[in-house]
């Protein structure tokens, strides 16, 4: 049996063609959680297509995706070792695709990031990095694959080694392991490689297995309300627990109001007597007294929050249409939701390219990162990021699509 | 907080978001164990009065078994059910024998799901569709936008981060909802059984055999399988190492049936 119940998400990431797709077929070959029909499937579409077996075709399932050879939108799948089960994020390195990649790292709570050895670090490899550190991803695993082009070669592997602690060192992002491998011919996956017996380090699968599913720190409570149904004569207000704790009959802030209120219980479907309520959890409550109360209204412990229509933040634009100063957008917090500007772009720069940065910018383009005051159309409630994440990061629509996501400092 | 509570959360946070944001709403029941838990769930997020309609597409295909535990339960959870049938297709005799497995999938199912959703003027329908199903499910969005054609726009799905979800369009669409996309077959079993909630007998083995997917008799073959308890499927998937939908014909008749039925609005 598995030592541990829950699954642990982890995202791969990197530029396109430095073997993310590849390393996911591997890593389900080996540890035999790949389907015998799903293996003739591949085996057909690949003979189809004229071509060996492709592992890449795991988890590229669109026709176009075979047939192009690249991975369009983020995929989900599962496998597992000894110890537990993984849910594992493939991300495409396209450009294009940024906003995909971005939309599984969000599901991640740790990152292997692939560089191909013989080509090096490239840009979506510095783009990818960037988000992963802006994500707030601790728990890194750099992957130099094809191995096997520099002839497994321990020079050049130190070579590179070096050259990526460096380049990540400016981002701030410490890698828990680099380590040498070849998805394709399956050296230092799932089991060691004779081919690099210069090498002591782990295996992909022995670094997965060091990885932790985050601990809930204990914080203070947030409970932003979702909707208020009538049931029964009752008022619950429903919500998720975004951090800390509820009790029933504690004394609770209304914000942004600071309206003090009390807790008169808390409901949840067949349960009689629920007195507390956690982290996480996705709950009704009623409240003491008769109370004005909305969606995005935020219950809390304390008057810690930032109260404010104007927020400091950074932000990644990930839509192909970027910003023009002046246009209206939508900022989404929990279940706050706000119209708001961009008042001001302190700087902004593409992670392709580090060194290249504009001060006071009137535009952002897609894949640009920028330090932006925003100007909101009503008072918002927020933490930032390090304290709180659930409170800390938000997305900002543009005639209701997702164009940015950004963290609050 | 245990796997699975950390799941049902997640979705109840899903179903409640979906129902604030559109209430023109409706949940689609196939009757099977997936969507018998998103009928659960939904019953959770809502206090057990679900505010909107249970949808059963009906092929008129599908088991005796299953047409008795739909009725069984929406009376016993007193479900709003409506009932979507392609009756001028049916008519026309379409059906598992006549012309190709996409066709009659297509018509039957989407069609006829086409039809509900416009006669009652629905924005939004629930699916209990999951990642782990299937290499094109795998690719869905929990919020996912479709046109007017019904047509799913894959190559340029939004993005979705930290549960905000998309919930605007600027055509004439609907949004299809899936708040079990983070759970697996071996997960649903497990909280199945958890919860204890009722199941098709289908699933559960006689004379040898038993269905792990169920839909219309013609397109489903049951597999070898001593299960009789939902201790013993969980076991039995715990080791399996087929996938899940290997007896349902139409995921086989193309490598890419199933994205071509998907794109045309297959649920």
């Amino acid at each position: 049996m598995l030592q541990e119940e829950r699954a642990l998400s982890i995202v791969i990431v990197g530029h396109v063609d430095h073997g993310k797709s590849t390393l996911i077929g591997r890593l389900l070959y080996d540890t035999d959680c790949l389907p015998p029909d799903k293996y003739t499937e591949i085996q057909k579409s690949s003979e189809g297509l004229g071509r060996i077996v492709e592992f890449a075709f795991v988890m590229d399932c669109l026709e176009e995706e075979r047939s192009r050879g690249i991975t369009i939108d983020t995929t989900q799948t599962f496998f597992k070792t000894p110890k537990r089960r993984y849910v594992i994020i493939d991300a495409p390195g396209h450009k294009e695709f940024l906003k995909n990649m971005i939309t599984g790292t969000s599901q991640a709570e740790a990152a292997l990031l692939i560089i191909d050895s013989f080509e090096g670090i490239r840009d979506q490899t510095r783009r990818h990095a960037y988000i992963l550190g802006m994500l707030g991803l601790k728990q890194i695993c750099v992957l130099l694959n094809k191995i096997d082009l520099i002839h497994y070669s321990k020079d050049k592997y130190l070579e590179l080694k070096r050259e990526t602690t460096d380049f990540l060192d400016q981002l701030d992002v410490h890698p828990t392991f680099i380590l040498p491998i070849s998805a394709i011919h399956g050296d230092n996956v799932a089991k060691p490689s004779e081919k690099i017996s210069w090498f002591d380090g782990p295996t992909v699968l022995q670094a997965l297995d060091t990885f932790e599913a985050l601990n809930v720190e204990e914080k203070p409570l947030r409970f932003p309300i979702q909707d208020i149904y009538n049931i029964d004569e009752k008022k619950i207000l429903v919500g998720r627990i975004e951090a800390g704790r509820i009790g029933k009959g504690k004394k609770v802030y209304l914000l942004p109001e600071k309206k003090k209120v009390e807790v008169k219980s808390i409901e949840k479907f067949l349960e009689q007597e629920v007195t507390t309520a956690n982290y996480e959890e996705s709950i009704g409550i009623c409240l003491k007294g008769r109370q004005r109360v909305k969606r995005g209204q935020i219950l809390t412990a304390d008057l810690s929050s930032t109260i404010s229509d104007k927020i400091q933040a950074n932000i990644f634009w990930m839509d192909p249409e970027g910003y023009r100063a002046g246009e209206i957008l939508r900022f989404r917090c929990v279940t706050q939701e706000v119209f708001c500007r961009i008042e001001k772009i302190n700087k902004k720069f593409d992670p392709a390219s580090m060194e290249l940065t504009e001060k006071q910018a009137s535009s952002i383009r897609n894949a640009e990162v920028a330090d932006i005051l925003i100007q909101l159309d009503d008072k918002v409630v927020v933490d930032p990021f390090n304290e709180i994440p659930e409170m800390g990061r938000f997305v900002l629509e543009k005639g209701g699509r997702p164009v940015a996501g950004g963290i609050i400092l | 907080m245990d796997h699975l509570t950390r799941l049902e959360n997640k979705s109840i946070y899903i179903i409640r978001e979906a129902y604030y944001q559109f209430k023109d709403i409706a949940m689609l029941w196939s009757v099977g164990k997936d969507s018998t838990t998103l009928l659960w769930l939904c019953r959770k997020a809502f206090f057990g009065k679900i505010p909107f309609p249970i949808i059963h597409i009906d092929t008129s295909y599908k088991f005796p078994e299953m047409y008795q535990f739909r009725d069984e339960r929406a009376k016993e959870w007193n479900l709003n059910l409506l009932i979507g049938k392609n009756e001028e297709k049916l008519q026309e005799g379409m059906g598992p024998g006549q012309g190709s497995k996409l066709d009659c999938c297509n018509e039957l199912k989407t069609k006829a799901l086409q039809q509900v959703i416009k006669k009652y003027g629905l924005k939004a329908i629930l699916l209990g569709i999951r990642r782990d199903e299937h290499g094109i499910r795998a690719k869905e969005r929990y919020f996912s936008p479709r046109d007017s054609q019904f047509k799913w726009d894959y190559e340029n799905q939004p993005a979705e981060l930290w549960d905000q979800y998309q919930s605007t369009f600027e055509e004439e669409e609907h949004f299809r909802i899936h708040p079990l996309l983070h759970f697996t077959e071996f997960d649903i079993w497990n909280y199945v059984k958890r919860e204890g909630l009722p199941i098709v007998p289908l699933y559960f083995s006689k004379n040898g055999k038993r269905f792990r997917s169920i839909g219309c008799v013609t397109c489903c073959s049951p597999m070898d399988s001593t299960a009789k308890t939902i201790d013993e499927i969980i076991e039995e998937i715990r080791i399996s190492k087929t996938s899940e939908r290997s007896g349902r014909a139409q995921d086989k008749e193309n490598i890419y049936t199933m994205q071509k039925l998907r794109a045309l609005g297959y649920m």
